[in-house]
C-alpha cells in the first residue's frame, strides 16, 4: 500500500511550469530516489509534499489522507520528516539544543512555559547524537562543525520527529568521499532499523544505484521514467537525457 | 449628528475634502522621500521626521529672519537637508546597511534625538510663524466656495512630485540602477557600478523631499520643537497603508489620511488620530502588506 | 545566581540607610528593569523587533490609576485587572503583528502602541488627557516610602523569577530556536506563528506589571509613558545591556536610568548624550555591555591558559 502519493501535482511559477504532472507512489518501507539533472525540479517537488510551497493543482495523500497545502508543521506532525540541501539548523545554538528543540516539538512540550527545558528530552537528544555519531561535538556551536559534521545534524533533527516517511533531500551534497560513505552508511542503517520508508533525491549515482529499492527520474518537472534501477538504467529515454553522463554504479 | 449633518452643505463638503486633500499632498511629499529611502536601502528611518522639521525651521530663517522669500525658503530647505542627509549618510549610515534592521532603526533614533537638540540650540524652543508667499495670500473663487489660495497650490505640487520621482524611478538610467541595487547589489558592484554613490543619491533626494515638505507645511504648521516625532509615526501610517516602498501606495495612502483626518475631526471632533489608527488597522486586516505592497519573500 | 543573591539582598537591605532618594531611584531602576527584561522576551528571545511596548505598559499603569482612584476599587483587585488588560490587548494585537516579520512587524508595533497614545490622549474623560492623570488614591498599606519599595521589591522580584523560569524553558528553548531559524522551526513541527504570538503576550502581560508599578510609584500615569519614544527608550536599554543574555536589559536598564540622572545635573541635553551612547553601542558594541564583558572575561581567560 502506498504510504504518500502524489496525484498530478503541479506548480506554475508564473508561467514557468517547476513541477508538472507528478504522479508518484511511495511504498511504505521502499527506499525511492528521485533523479534528474540540476534544474529538474526535485527540490520543488519536495517543498510541494512537505507544505513549504503550495501546488498549483493536484494531491499530496499521506496514509490516505488529504495533506495539500497543509503547512509544514502539521505535515511534520503526521511523520513527514525532511532534510535541506542546504544546511538549515540553528547555527548560533550547541549541537545538543539543536537536537533538543525538535524533541520537544516532537513531545508537544514547546508550549510548557514553567518547566525548566533542561531536563527534557536529555536522555533521547543524548541516544539521537550518539546514533548520528555526534556524540562528542554535543557542547560545541553548531555553526561552526565541519560541513560533513552539520549534515549529519541535519539528519538527526530530522530523525528527531520520530517519522515513518523521511525526505532527504541531497544527503551527501558537498561531502568528500569518505563522508558520502559514512552518512549513507548511517541512513542505511538507521532506515532499516526503523523500518522508515525514504525519499531522497541524490547526485551521486553510485549512492543512488546503491540503496535504492527503486528510482524515480525527472526532467523538466516531469517524470520520465520510474521502477527498479535495473529498468532505468536501461530506459533509453533515461539515456538520453543523461547522454555523456554515466549511469553506471561502478564507474563515472 | 451634527458633523454630519454639516457636511450635507455642499460648500462644507467641498471645504473639507479640499482641506483633505491639501493636508494629503504635504504629507505625501514627505512620505514619498521615506518610501523611496526604504524601497532602495531598506532602511526605516526615523529621522526622517527630524529633516521634516529642519526643513521647516530652515524656511523660516531663510524667508523670515533673512528676508528672503518664500520660495527661496523652500529652496534652501531642499538643499540644506540633502546636505545634512549626504553627510550623515557618508558617516554612519552607510557601515549599518548589512547589520540587522533593529540596528539601522536605533541608529536612525539616534539622529533623531541628537538633531532635537541640536534644533533647540539653534532655533530656540519658541514656535515661528512663517507667513505666506506673497502672491498666495489671498482666496481663490471656486464657484461653490472661497478657498486659500496657498492650500491649491499644495493639492497641485503634490501631483507633480509624485510624476517627478516617478520618472526619475521609472524612466531613467538611474531609476533602473536604484532597483537592481535593490536586487543585487553584489551584481552591480560586479559591473562596475559604483553602488554606494547610488545609495547616497537615492538618500539625497529622500532627504531633500522630507525638508522640502517641511518648508511648505512651515504656513500652516508652525515649526515647533518636537513636530518631528510626531510627523514621523504619521508618515509611517501612510507609507504602511499604502505598501511599504510603493510610491503610488504613499500617494494614495497620503489622500485617505487626509480624507480621514479631516472628515473624522469633523463627525468625531478630537477623534481623528484615533481614526487614522483605526484606518491602519483595517487596511492592514484585509491586505497585510498594505494596498499596494506586495508579500516579503520567505 | 550568586550575583543576583548578592543585589537581591542588597536591595532588602538599603531601605536600612534611610536614603530616601536612593530608594526612589532603585524603584524606578526596578520598574525599568523589568520593562526591558519583558521586552527582551520578544525581542532577544524571539527575534522580533517590538517598536511599540510603551502601549503595554501605559494600559497597565493606567488602568490600575484609574481604577484605584476613579472607581475606588481596592489595589488586590485593580492591578490584576490591569495585568490582565495589558494582556488582552497584546493578545489582540499580537494576532496582527505575528502575521508579520521584520521590519513589517516593527512598523505595526509602532502603529498599535501610538493608537493606544491617542486614545489615552483624547479620551480626557477618562484619561485627562495630555494633562497627565495625577494624585492616584493610594491604598493605605502602601502610603509611605519604605512599604511602597518594598511591594515593588517583591512584585518586581518574583516577576523576573517567572520570566526567568520561562526564557529557560522547554517553551523558552524553543522560542530561541524560532528566532535563530524559523523556516528549519517549522519544519520540526514547531507553529511558529503561535510561538510569536505567545512571545508577544508574555512580555505585554509582563511589560503592564511593570506599567502598573510605575502608576504607583508616580502615583500618576502621562500620556508620555505611551508615546513610541518611550518604547524606544525601552530599546536602547536591551540593546545596552545585551539582548542575547537573560540579565543584559536589567543592567541596562540601572546604567541607562543613572547615567540620565547624572546627565541632568550638568546639562538639559541628555537626548544627545543618550544619542551618542546609542551610537557607540551600535558601532561598537554590538552585543551589549555583556557581550562585552564575555569579551573581555574570554580574552583574560584564553591568555591565562597560554601563561
Amino acid at each position: 500500500m502506498a504510504i504518500l502519493e502524489t496525484q498530478n501535482l503541479m506548480k506554475d511559477f508564473g508561467g514557468f511550469v517547476a513541477t508538472n504532472n507528478v504522479s508518484l507512489q511511495l511504498i511504505e518501507g521502499e527506499r525511492h530516489a528521485i533523479i534528474g539533472p540540476n534544474g529538474a525540479g526535485k527540490t520543488t517537488f519536495f517543498n510541494l509534499i512537505t507544505g513549504h510551497l503550495t501546488p498549483s493543482s493536484g494531491k499530496v495523500i499521506f496514509e490516505g489522507k488529504d495533506i495539500t497545502g497543509m503547512v509544514p508543521h502539521k505535515v511534520v506532525r503526521l511523520g513527514l520528516a525532511r532534510s535541506f540541501q542546504r544546511i538549515n539548523i540553528y547555527p548560533r545554538m550547541t549541537v545538543f539544543e539543536n537536537v533538543q528543540v525538535a524533541l520537544i516539538a516532537r513531545d508537544h512540550n514547546h508550549f510548557k512555559l514553567f518547566s525548566l527545558g533542561e531536563p527534557h528530552n536529555r536522555q533521547d537528544t543524548k541516544d539521537l547524537l550518539e546514533l548520528v555519531g555526534l556524540d562528542t561535538e554535543a557542547l560545541e556551536i553548531a555553526g561552526e562543525l565541519s560541513y560533513g559534521k552539520q549534515k549529519q545534524l541535519e539528519l538527526a533533527i530530522a530523525l528527531a520527529e520520530n517519522p515513518r516517511v523521511l525526505l532527504l533531500d541531497e544527503p551527501t551534497a558537498g561531502m568528500s568521499p569518505q563522508e558520502t560513505d559514512e552518512a549513507i552508511e548511517l541512513v542505511d542503517r538507521i532506515t532499516k532499523e526503523r523500518g522508515l520508508t525514504l525519499l531522497f533525491t541524490e547526485h551521486d549515482m553510485s549512492v543512488v544505484f546503491g540503496i535504492s529499492d527503486r528510482i524515480s527520474v525527472l526532467h523538466h518537472g516531469e517524470i520520465i521514467a520510474s521502477g527498479l534501477p535495473d529498468d532505468v538504467r536501461n530506459d533509453p529515454e533515461v539515456r538520453r537525457v543523461y547522454l555523456g553522463e554515466s549511469l553506471d554504479g561502478e564507474g563515472h | 449628528m451634527q458633523g454630519l449633518e454639516m457636511l450635507s452643505n455642499p460648500t462644507f463638503f467641498v471645504i473639507q475634502l479640499l482641506n483633505s486633500i491639501s493636508m494629503g499632498m504635504n504629507y505625501f511629499i514627505i512620505a514619498a522621500g521615506l518610501s523611496l529611502i526604504f524601497g532602495v536601502l531598506r532602511v526605516i528611518n526615523f529621522s526622517h521626521g527630524a529633516f521634516f522639521m529642519f526643513g521647516a525651521y530652515t524656511c523660516y530663517t531663510v524667508s523670515e529672519a533673512w528676508g528672503f522669500g518664500f520660495w527661496p525658503g523652500v529652496i534652501a530647505a531642499g538643499i540644506f537637508l540633502a546636505a545634512i542627509s549626504v553627510f550623515l549618510e557618508r558617516t554612519l549610515f552607510r557601515f549599518l546597511y548589512d547589520k540587522e534592521h533593529l540596528m539601522q532603526l536605533l541608529l536612525t533614533f539616534a539622529i533623531v534625538l541628537i538633531m532635537g537638540d541640536v534644533a533647540k540650540v539653534l532655533w530656540g524652543t519658541d514656535q515661528y510663524s512663517v507667513s505666506y508667499p506673497a502672491a498666495l495670500t489671498g482666496a481663490w473663487n471656486l464657484g461653490v466656495t472661497y478657498y486659500p489660495s496657498y492650500r491649491l497650490v499644495l493639492c497641485g505640487i503634490g501631483p507633480v512630485i509624485l510624476l517627478g520621482v516617478w520618472y526619475f524611478t521609472e524612466r531613467t538610467r538611474w531609476g533602473r540602477l536604484t532597483k537592481a541595487a535593490t536586487q543585487d547589489r553584489e551584481m552591480l558592484a560586479a559591473l562596475g557600478i559604483n553602488v554606494p554613490v547610488i545609495y547616497t543619491s537615492v538618500f539625497l533626494i529622500g532627504s531633500a523631499l522630507a525638508g522640502i515638505g517641511g518648508a511648505l507645511a512651515a504656513p500652516t504648521n508652525s515649526p515647533v520643537p518636537g513636530m518631528d516625532v510626531f510627523i514621523i509615526v504619521e508618515c509611517f501610517v501612510i507609507v504602511i497603508i499604502g505598501g511599504l516602498g510603493s510610491l503610488w501606495g504613499s500617494f494614495l495612502g497620503a489622500l485617505i489620511f487626509g480624507v480621514v483626518y479631516n472628515f473624522g475631526s469633523v463627525i468625531f471632533p478630537n477623534g481623528q488620530d484615533v481614526f487614522a489608527y483605526l484606518l491602519l488597522l483595517v487596511v492592514l486586516l484585509i491586505r497585510p502588506w498594505g494596498l499596494f505592497g506586495k508579500p516579503e519573500q520567505a | 545566581m550568586l550575583a543576583c543573591l548578592i543585589v537581591l539582598i542588597a536591595l532588602v537591605a538599603l531601605p536600612m540607610s534611610g536614603d530616601l532618594h536612593a530608594m526612589d531611584v532603585t524603584v524606578e531602576i526596578m520598574i525599568l528593569a523589568l520593562f526591558a527584561l519583558s521586552l527582551n522576551t520578544l525581542i532577544g528571545y524571539s527575534g522580533n523587533v517590538s517598536f511599540g511596548h510603551a502601549a503595554y505598559f501605559a494600559i497597565g499603569g493606567y488602568t490600575n490609576a484609574i481604577l484605584l482612584t476613579t472607581y475606588h476599587v481596592p489595589l488586590l483587585i485593580a492591578m490584576p485587572v490591569a495585568i490582565l488588560f495589558a494582556m488582552v490587548a497584546s493578545m489582540f494585537v499580537a494576532w496582527f503583528c505575528t502575521r508579520l516579520t521584520d521590519i513589517y512587524f516593527a512598523m505595526l508595533t509602532l502603529a498599535f502602541s501610538m493608537l493606544v497614545w491617542a486614545i489615552l490622549f483624547k479620551w480626557r474623560e477618562m484619561t485627562n488627557g495630555d494633562d497627565g492623570f495625577v494624585g492616584i488614591a493610594m491604598p493605605a498599606f502602601l502610603d509611605d516610602r519604605v512599604p511602597l519599595y518594598y511591594f515593588t521589591l517583591a512584585v518586581v522580584t518574583a516577576s523576573i523569577g517567572l520570566l526567568w523560569l520561562i526564557c529557560h524553558s522547554a517553551f523558552g528553548k524553543v522560542l530561541v530556536a524560532v528566532r535563530e531559524n524559523r523556516t528549519r522551526a517549522g519544519f520540526v513541527g514547531v507553529d511558529t506563528r503561535r510561538m510569536r504570538w505567545t512571545a508577544f503576550v508574555i512580555a505585554g502581560t509582563f511589560g503592564g506589571i511593570a506599567g502598573s508599578l510605575y502608576a504607583l510609584f508616580k502615583s500618576g500615569m502621562y500620556v508620555e509613558n505611551a508615546f513610541w519614544t518611550q518604547s524606544a527608550q525601552a530599546l536602547i536599554m536591551t540593546l545596552l545591556g545585551g539582548m542575547y543574555s537573560f540579565f543584559g536589559p536589567a543592567i541596562g536598564a540601572a546604567t541607562l536610568h543613572l547615567l540620565e540622572i547624572l546627565t541632568n545635573r550638568y546639562t538639559e541635553y541628555w537626548p544627545t548624550v543618550l544619542g551618542g551612547i546609542l551610537l557607540v553601542i551600535l558601532l561598537f558594541l554590538p552585543d551589549g555591555m555583556v557581550g562585552l564583558a564575555q569579551k573581555i572575561q574570554s580574552r583574560f581567560s584564553r591568555n591565562g591558559g597560554a601563561n
